[in-house]
């Protein structure tokens, strides 16, 4: 059942920048969807169009039934810096007019998600760059939103720590049922968390290809060993360099 | 406490030493230069005239300072609102602060009783750094965090409540610091110009005063009660600033 669906899009930023250029993109409900491809080749700039932060000057943009509720997570984990861990999470829905009193259970469920139900009167400064990017999640999942779009969310973080995220969120999206559009640069994240992978080429962003890749129920860290994983990251690989030398 | 906090003071007490020491030996009479310790002398006999002068300067500067505070902070907000009134506005607000107030200090006291005129001064002086600063803070958000408060549908008062204000507060209480000073200044420079034409009760005016009477030592001792003023001044909005940014800003945190 489609989510929305992107139509011949096109962006044009006032500098002249042709940021866009005939993007057609289908997103199907409960499917990880990576946007891989180069930093400057229009993906974020995709991600903005989806969740309303950006118009686009061509194409069509239209949702399924109804415009779902959206999470969003950027490549910086964007905290407030004078709240703690708790207000953070809790301001989507104080925007939203929710009391605190209510909306406590549901902070602290998204907390415990992340494995951060310890840290909740924390300061931004005294988590680490993994654990600010737990919060960040948090905040994003406290809506329970039906669609989370992630802007390379791991670029800045150590290998380990981004191993256990990336973990984590493929349990979070089999909990909640969410569909999720990851921005990435990393061919190997793409190929561990997706169910499809769609690969930009940049000057002007349009998708060159599309890799699905093959769904075992449950991926582990034994998944990074496998057949289908080596092989979805030697497609990508193949079809990056080819976008890239067609640039 | 350690030796490098007590440095300033020993380099202050050498500092008066060497003053005390040098009027003792070269015979200095004290209409010339008056000793410190003639100057702590002076300051004691004369407490109950300069202390109530600096209650007057200091109530006068602190008035300023509230003054420059509430409109320059409700002015930012205004400017980062309705960007054609920070047009229409700002460069006013420019040609007040580059116009020297001790030239503007003469003809406030023409149109406005001496007190007043002073207040206006002090305010002046103080409301430039407030309102620059400011504006410059709320215009200096995080984008993703606009963006993210975008994405959640926030009204323009909510941005402006939990985001934008609590973002410029570095910002304003750095142009608070500025602007403690320099309200101190422009009420010392408008009570000189008005001590000038025999009003006022403040502290420079007893200098102004002190000075027609050759009394140095009061003159010195005006002075050194408006330094106090000032580092008293200081160190009360350097308390404000960590107790308001010391859990989140960087400015405000003690590196280990």
């Amino acid at each position: 059942m489609t989510l929305l669906s992107l139509s011949t899009i096109g962006k044009t930023f006032a500098n002249g920048t042709r940021a866009l250029d005939h993007l057609d993109l289908d997103i199907a409900r409960g499917e990880f969807v990576s946007l891989l491809g180069p930093s400057g080749c229009g993906k974020s700039t995709a991600l903005r169009i989806i969740a309303g932060l950006e118009r686009a000057d061509q194409g069509k943009f239209t949702w399924g039934d109804s415009k779902p509720d959206i999470g969003f997570v950027f490549q910086d984990p964007t905290l407030m810096p004078w709240a703690n861990v708790f207000d953070n999470v809790f301001l989507p829905l104080r925007l939203k007019g929710v009391s605190h009193a209510q909306a406590q259970p549901k902070i602290e469920e998204a907390l415990a998600r992340v494995g951060l139900a310890d840290f909740a009167q924390h300061m931004p400064r005294e988590l680490s760059g993994g654990m600010k990017m737990r919060a960040s999640i948090a905040r994003a999942l406290v809506m329970q939103p039906k669609l989370l779009l992630m802007d390379e969310p791991f670029a800045a973080l150590d290998e380990i720590t981004r191993h256990r995220l990336n973990r984590d969120l493929l349990n979070l999206q089999a909990e909640l049922g969410m569909t999720v559009i990851f921005v990435t640069h990393s061919v190997y994240e793409s190929a561990f968390l997706s169910s499809r992978i769609c690969v930009f080429a940049p000057r002007p962003g349009r998708i060159v290809e599309t890799i699905s890749v093959a769904e075992p129920a449950a991926r582990t860290e034994a998944f990074r060993l496998s057949a289908p994983y080596l092989e979805a990251c030697a497609k990508a690989s193949r079809a990056l360099e080819a976008a890239m030398e067609g640039a | 406490m350690s030796f490098s906090r007590l440095l300033p003071l020993f380099v202050f007490l050498v500092l008066l030493g060497g003053w005390e020491s040098l009027v003792h030996l070269q015979s200095i009479p004290p209409y010339v230069l008056p000793a410190p310790s003639l100057i702590l002398t002076t300051l004691r006999e004369d407490w109950t005239l300069l202390s109530a002068s600096l209650w007057v300067t200091l109530r006068i500067t602190a008035l300023a300072l509230a003054l420059a505070t509430g409109i320059g902070v409700a002015l930012a907000i205004l400017f980062a609102q309705w960007t054609w009134l920070e047009r229409s506005f700002f460069p006013i607000a420019v040609i007040l602060q580059v116009t020297p107030i001790i030239a503007i200090a003469p003809l406030l006291l023409i149109y406005l009783d001496a007190e007043t005129a002073v207040l206006a001064c002090a305010f002046l002086v103080a409301f430039f750094p407030i309102l620059s600063n400011t504006a410059l803070g709320l215009s200096s958000t995080d984008h993703n965090l606009r963006d993210l408060f975008d994405l959640y549908g926030a009204s323009g008062w909510q941005q402006m409540r939990l985001l934008r204000l609590p973002s410029a507060l570095p910002y304003f209480l750095g142009g608070l610091r500025i602007a403690g000073g320099l309200a101190l200044i422009g009420a010392i420079a408008a009570e000189i110009a008005a001590g000038a034409s025999g009003q006022g009760a403040g502290l420079a005016y007893r200098i102004v005063e002190a000075g027609y009477r050759l009394n140095i030592p009061r003159m010195f001792a005006a002075l050194a009660l408006i330094s106090v003023a000032g580092i008293a001044i200081w160190l009360v909005l350097d308390f404000v600033n960590r107790a308001l940014l010391g859990k989140w800003h960087d400015s405000a945190r003690q590196r280990s």
